[in-house]
């Protein structure tokens, strides 16, 4: 299936629809992850260099692996462009995930700076990933601004709290043609896979491997859920029956008939 | 001048290139922008520091 059914983004395939973000981990642990993730593109994000420093994370991720630089730290369009541009100086490509978050306690993102800075972005080439809060118009200002994701929040970052926001998703799957891939808040590989029955083109998550007991072992556990939820939502769900039943068995031809 | 927010002194008339080295960076995994401007690997070489100049040195660490 992996080979018909590719992830798009900008004209750019990818067979895997699992994007892996690279924070809490410990560097030796990044490369055993993204292979147990089976991940194409991973997340990182820019800081201040330390001299003498022996490893860079760069150093732990395979070559073939697309890297997606965020915007964290970013509280208005102009700081995100800001670190988009200096992320772009490394050499590393031209995709970014804009993330624009003034809120501290909630770390929730600023739709109306994210729309801003994704219009600059994208004018200058970027393949631009906006991080949002689920809100249609939100959605539709991103696209006609140049996204080419976009990326709603399942929860707050890094809470592990699962599909909060499904219904709100959901709507942006159905109305959005830009392929939708949910990230943050994602806690399970249940939640990943319903997320994906329901049509997201992916799923990014970080903290739920990040915070697992076993991190390779989760990373494979995610790989699993996001395919068998895009193989099931390829499928197409079987109907759903409210106050009745139906039996799967066949009620003539035994005790029944006399 | 300031380098990642902190005072340093730097030497009469010493590039970025000199100063990257003296200070141990690994210059393929950094990017440079002073007093809020992107400067391309290829002018490090050229562009000599100042006392009053405000120069980061980014580099990319794990992130979600």
């Amino acid at each position: 299936m992996e080979n018909n059914d590719q992830l798009i983004i900008a004209g750019h395939k990818f067979s895997s629809r699992f994007i892996l973000g690279s924070g809490k981990f410990s560097l030796d642990l990044v490369k055993a992850a993204v292979e147990s993730a089976g991940a194409e593109i991973v997340t990182l994000a820019l800081r201040r260099a330390n001299t003498k420093t022996e490893y860079n994370i760069l150093d732990f991720i395979p070559k073939t692996v697309t890297l997606l630089p965020n915007t964290s730290g970013a509280r208005t369009a102009e700081e995100a462009v800001r670190i988009a541009r200096l992320s772009r100086e490394l050499g590393c490509g031209d995709f970014v995930k804009i993330e624009v978050i003034k809120d501290t306690k909630f770390l929730l993102p600023d739709n109306y700076e994210t729309i801003k800075a994704t219009e600059i972005l994208a004018k200058e080439g970027f393949v631009v990933m906006p991080y949002m809060y689920p809100d249609l118009n939100a959605a539709r200002d991103l696209a006609n601004a140049g996204a080419a994701t976009i990326m709603p929040l399942a929860a707050p970052i890094g809470s592990n709290l699962g599909l909060l926001t499904k219904h709100f998703i959901k709507i942006i799957i159905d109305e959005i043609k830009l392929p939708v891939i949910v990230d943050a808040g994602i806690g399970s590989p249940s939640q990943a896979c319903e997320i994906m029955q329901e049509g997201a083109a992916a799923v990014m998550v970080n903290t739920a491997i990040a915070t697992a007991k076993n991190i390779n072992e989760m990373a494979e556990a995610f790989k699993l859920a996001i395919i068998a939820g895009r193989k099931a939502y390829l499928a197409g769900l079987g109907r759903v029956l409210n106050f009745k039943a139906e039996a799967s068995s066949p009620l003539i031809d035994f005790l029944e008939d006399k | 001048m300031k380098v990642n927010g902190k005072e340093v002194v730097i030497k009469q008339s010493q590039t970025i290139y000199e100063y990257l080295k003296d200070n141990n960076y690994n210059l393929e995994r950094i990017v440079i922008e002073l007093n809020g401007k992107i400067v391309s690997k290829d002018k490090y070489n050229t562009v000599n520091l100042k006392d009053t100049d405000v120069m980061e040195v980014l580099t990319f660490v794990g992130g979600g």
